[in-house]
């Protein structure tokens, strides 16, 4: 047991020596990693969304493959790889195929700068091992905002490089509604980022230590981004990009095999990365308020970082489930009403939010509470 | 906190012009409510203006001025706006285009010529001046409906922009030879000579000039102008003839004041060659016109040419003629324009000189002011005009540009000519129509009541502006 | 040869690849598109030299905001691919060449006539420019002025568009 903790500690320590070519294996590796969990938390939630829905359906859901059903989205994938991959006579084949490409690249890719949990000491000299693969850019946040805005180019490309109109609508809802609702998301953590005085993730978070988190200084600041990543994921209630009843299934009507399955893969790719950067944000990131005190866990043990990890994920998953909770309960916008609660609702409430905040800051900072 | 009082009117002025939209936005009738907002608005701006002509200073971290021409320009522009606010209620009204936004654009614009007035920087300059523009831009298409309106904001729009592109092109070369925007670190850099590329300097000069004399329409640059000034609502021209031109060159000041020191004024015979140009070519152009709007765009396009002999000079008095020409010209061309624009009918109708004759016997004071005017502009003696010419003429031949001045004085002479015709053709000509009445003026008669008395003052007591102007640039 | 000299190879490389695209694909989108990988190019070339907050904003605002508006446009108005213009020698081609040209000699003039030690000095000094907290302390403090009044231009530019695009005329 020594001897394999050793040879871990061993292997870290080579890989976190600042060097070209380890910083290269390492960030390899780490992105390596980051998909393949992605991939799987991504099929789970395939098999959540449709256990969850079954269950407030009284349904049953996938029950057959595997216990409760839990390799169905194996299964599905299987199916989709072996189905034939049709594209439209007319469409532009080059786009088509880049489409879904760009869409999972950038849910994948927003990851990098997220932090699931801090560093661990490795070899004699304690050298920080950090986990997430870009660990220390100082604008992180504003990288998950550029990486979302380009995000939008997956679906209009695919409405457009279909050749079909109902694709067509489709993408063009799709990037009229992504970027109303990315300015209210840009405007509503910029009181979270007032608060923590920097754009980077690691500040960001140690600035809601031990349970300040941010939902409860900026619950409006939390709820506007909240339903603005409704939007950004195209998800009900704002899943007007692929409306069935209007626009048969919207940009991705002239999709097949694993092609939609990337679309698909996407979607749910998309909200585990919305829901990381939510936790983040505002729910105090791996910052579990109990570990130091009275588990008496120091910074950068393996243990601390278990329970980093742990609390993370806990956060993540409750916000993925309140995701299809919502999907589940909530009817379809009409698009009007989309674009009435965008720009005449939510940008205003963000705006507001931002003066409060810097308000009340100030305040506090004459007071000398702050 | 201190900056903010030091520059209350230009903030005061920012604030308002956006709070007048709100304004708009919850007024439950188009019109009045708004209308009397940006009224007192600039009439505050007017008040708060009063204090900062008796300081000199920055504010700001160095990237405004305050005080000196900056306040006189601040107090020009208010009035240009109130002017051409009471102006436009009517004619908007009358036009079936009563829509709020009229009112903040103005304003918008006011704010935007203040800016560039109280600038001490490259940047605030350029910043200013494309504020005014794009208010500009908009407001010449704002009658949405008429084609003409239209056209002209596509024109000036996508010219404008080509010459924005001219001036940013231009800064960027100034800032890689001095390596600042400020002006007079600028200043500092020239005397010493220390410059990066000193090339770099002449081209970017250059490039400033040709985005400027765009903005103010000189030659070779002013053929946008009579489209836009026709095209565009009368009141609008009006504005954007007056305030817009004097504001333009008002940009000119600091840029020459600070990369072109006395000692190597070379720049002086481009200006000179531009100003004469454009003195020759407006006022041509301007005598074979039939429609008056085309008129007095050409006409403008040649007081353009006036005004640049100041920076020609480039000496106080060139300046102090400047700054009493702008004034002088402001108020004569605006009044010429807001009485084009009641006699204007809907669908730009009655807008040839030709609908002008007998306007003496159908409504004779408003062919009564018009001939006031039409006087000041050609420059006859007892107006405001001509000592505004006289001042810029007295300063042109003290720097050695005789030759200027004779060209200058030619082109007045011929100025005349259509300047007088207009006034024959109310006064001597028969109407064929002797129906038509003729429309009241209602608040535009406040314009014209106000433009007259300033005419009339600036050409009796010009000492008192000519005083106030000349200290400024000691 | 260090990482930063490497990266700014293959992103100059790639930068200018992907600008010869934009201009010579004659489908808009291809175009457009290729200019968006022409702005990631740029924005890596940002980060060679410090700057992550241009970097990241190149991004932000040119290919993410701005980009998509022209993919957005292109798409509305459907336009289709642009065809083969037979000009063989034109007047404008010709003023291109000489204005490009002109561009080349002034940056080689430029880069020929300045020092290296000027260069490096300026680099040491661009080290803490592209960093966010600098370039807030100078937004903020400096050119406070500017950043106030550049809003009111965006408002009334903002306005303007609203005026002259409304539909219904009240």
């Amino acid at each position: 047991m020594d001897s394999i903790a050793q040879t871990i500690d061993a292997v870290l320590y080579w890989l976190a020596q600042p060097n070209i070519l380890n910083i290269l294996v390492l960030s390899v590796a780490k992105g390596g990693l980051v998909l393949n969990i992605i991939l799987v938390i991504a099929a789970f939630l395939v098999w959540l969304e449709r256990k969850v829905s079954a269950w407030m359906q009284y349904r049953d859901g996938p029950n057959r493959v595997g216990p409760f059903g839990l390799l169905q989205p194996l299964a599905d994938v299987l199916k989709l790889y072996t189905k034939e991959d049709i594209s439209p006579k007319n469409a532009d084949k080059f786009f088509h195929r880049l489409a879904p490409v760009i869409s999972i690249a950038i849910a994948i890719s927003i990851l990098c700068v997220v932090i699931p949990a801090t560093y661990i000491y490795v070899g004699p000299e304690k050298l920080k091992f950090y986990f997430s693969v870009a660990p220390n850019v100082n604008v992180g946040m504003l990288v998950i905002l550029a990486l979302t805005s380009i995000g939008v180019f997956g679906v209009t490309l695919a409405g457009w490089s279909s050749n079909n109109k109902y694709s067509l609508m489709g993408g063009l809802r799709s990037s009229a509604q992504m970027i109303s609702y990315e300015l209210s998301m840009g405007l509503a953590l910029i009181g979270v980022l007032m608060i923590a005085g920097s754009l980077d993730m690691n500040n960001i978070i140690t600035s809601q230590a031990n349970g300040k988190w941010n939902i409860f200084f900026q619950p409006l600041g939390f709820i506007i981004f909240l339903v603005a990543s409704f939007a950004e994921t195209n998800r009900a209630p704002f899943d007007l990009p692929e409306a069935e009843p209007e626009l048969v299934g919207g940009y991705h009507t002239e999709y097949s095999g694993m092609k939609f399955g990337l679309f698909y893969l996407a979607e749910y790719a998309n909200m585990a990365t919305s829901s990381a950067v939510l936790t983040t944000l505002f729910l105090g990131g791996y910052d579990a308020p109990f570990a130091k005190e009275l588990l008496g866990l120091q910074d950068g043990t393996l243990l601390m970082v278990l329970v980093q990890f742990g609390t993370f994920f806990a956060k993540v998953f409750a916000l993925l489930f309140f995701f299809i909770w919502v999907r589940w309960t909530l009817p379809r916008f009409r698009y009007d009403q989309l674009m009435n609660l965008g720009w005449k609702v939510m940008l205003p409430l963000s705006l507001a939010n931002i003066l409060v905040t810097g308000g009340v800051m100030l305040l506090l900072k004459q007071f000398g509470i702050l | 906190m201190n900056d903010f009082i030091l520059a209350a009117p230009l903030v005061a002025m920012s604030f308002l012009s956006v709070i007048c939209i709100v304004v708009d936005a919850l007024s439950p009738k188009p019109g009045k409510i708004p209308f009397m907002f940006a009224g007192f608005s600039l009439l505050g701006a007017l008040l708060l203006t009063i204090p900062t002509f008796w300081y000199h200073g920055t504010a700001f971290q160095n990237m405004i001025t305050v005080g000196g021409y900056s306040a006189f320009f601040d107090v020009l522009f208010l009035i240009g706006g109130l002017l051409t606010l009471f102006a436009g209620r009517p004619y908007i009204a009358r036009e079936h285009f009563d829509h709020d936004e009229f009112y903040s654009l103005i304003m918008f614009s006011v704010a935007g010529m203040m800016v560039i007035g109280h600038s001490n920087n490259l940047l605030i300059s350029f910043i200013g001046i494309e504020i005014m523009s794009v208010s500009f831009y908009v407001l010449s298409g704002y009658l949405r409906k008429s084609i003409r309106s239209i056209e002209s904001a596509l024109k000036y729009f996508l010219l404008g922009s080509f010459a924005t592109g001219f001036l940013v092109f231009g800064i960027a070369l100034l800032y890689g030879a001095t390596g600042t925007l400020e002006f007079p670190a600028m200043h500092a850099a020239v005397v010493a000579d220390k410059l990066n590329f000193p090339n770099l300097l002449t081209v970017g000069i250059a490039l400033v000039l040709i985005g400027l004399s765009f903005k103010a329409a000189a030659f070779p640059f002013h053929q946008w102008a009579p489209d836009v000034y026709e095209g565009a609502p009368t009141v609008v021209t009006a504005f954007m003839s007056t305030a817009g031109k004097a504001a333009s060159l008002s940009a000119l000041i600091p840029v020459i004041a600070a990369v072109v020191p006395q000692t190597n004024w070379k720049v002086g015979m481009v200006l000179a060659v531009i100003s004469a140009a454009t003195m020759l070519v407006g006022n041509i152009s301007a005598v074979v016109q039939s429609n008056i709007k085309r008129m007095l765009a050409y006409s403008s396009v040649a007081h353009a040419g006036y005004l640049m002999m100041g920076f020609v000079a480039n000496n106080p008095n060139g300046m102090t003629g400047v700054l009493f020409y702008s004034a002088a010209y402001l108020f004569m061309q605006i009044g010429a324009f807001v009485i084009v624009s009641l006699i204007e009918k809907e669908n730009d109708g009655n807008l040839q000189l030709a609908d002008y004759a007998g306007l003496s016997k159908r409504n004779p004071v408003l062919a009564a002011l018009m001939a006031l005017f039409m006087f000041s502009l050609a420059g006859i003696p007892p107006m405001a005009g001509f000592f505004g010419k006289y001042y810029l003429f007295i300063a042109a031949v003290e720097a050695g540009y005789t030759w200027l001045t004779i060209v200058a004085v030619i082109s007045s002479m011929i100025s005349v000519y259509f300047y007088i015709g207009l006034v024959v053709t109310m006064y001597f000509k028969d109407s064929t129509d002797t129906t038509e009445q003729d429309s009241k003026p209602g608040l535009a008669g406040v314009t014209l009541a106000i433009s007259c008395a300033f005419v009339i003052i600036l050409g009796l007591f010009p000492q008192l502006i000519e005083k106030l102007a000349h200290s400024f640039f000691m | 040869m260090s990482l930063q000299v490497i990266m700014f190879m293959i992103l100059g490389v790639g930068a200018i690849v992907t600008a010869l695209g934009t201009i010579t694909r004659r489908n808009p989108v291809a175009s457009a598109m290729n200019l968006v990988a022409h702005f990631f190019m740029l924005s890596g070339l940002y980060l060679t030299l410090q700057a992550q907050f241009v970097a990241v904003v190149q991004v932000l605002v040119y290919a993410g905001a701005i980009m998509v508006l022209v993919v957005f446009v292109i798409m509305l108005l459907n336009v289709g691919k642009e065809e083969a213009h037979h000009e063989s020698f034109t007047i404008r081609k010709v003023l291109g060449l000489v204005f490009a040209g002109a561009i080349v000699v002034q940056m080689l003039a430029i880069y020929l006539g300045s020092s290296p030690s000027a260069m490096s000095q300026l680099s040491s000094k661009s080290l803490t420019l592209g960093a966010t907290e600098s370039i807030g302390t100078v937004l903020f403090n400096q050119y406070l002025f500017p950043f106030e009044v550049i809003s009111l231009l965006l408002l009334s530019a903002l306005i303007g568009a609203v005026i002259l695009a409304k539909r219904k005329v009240d």
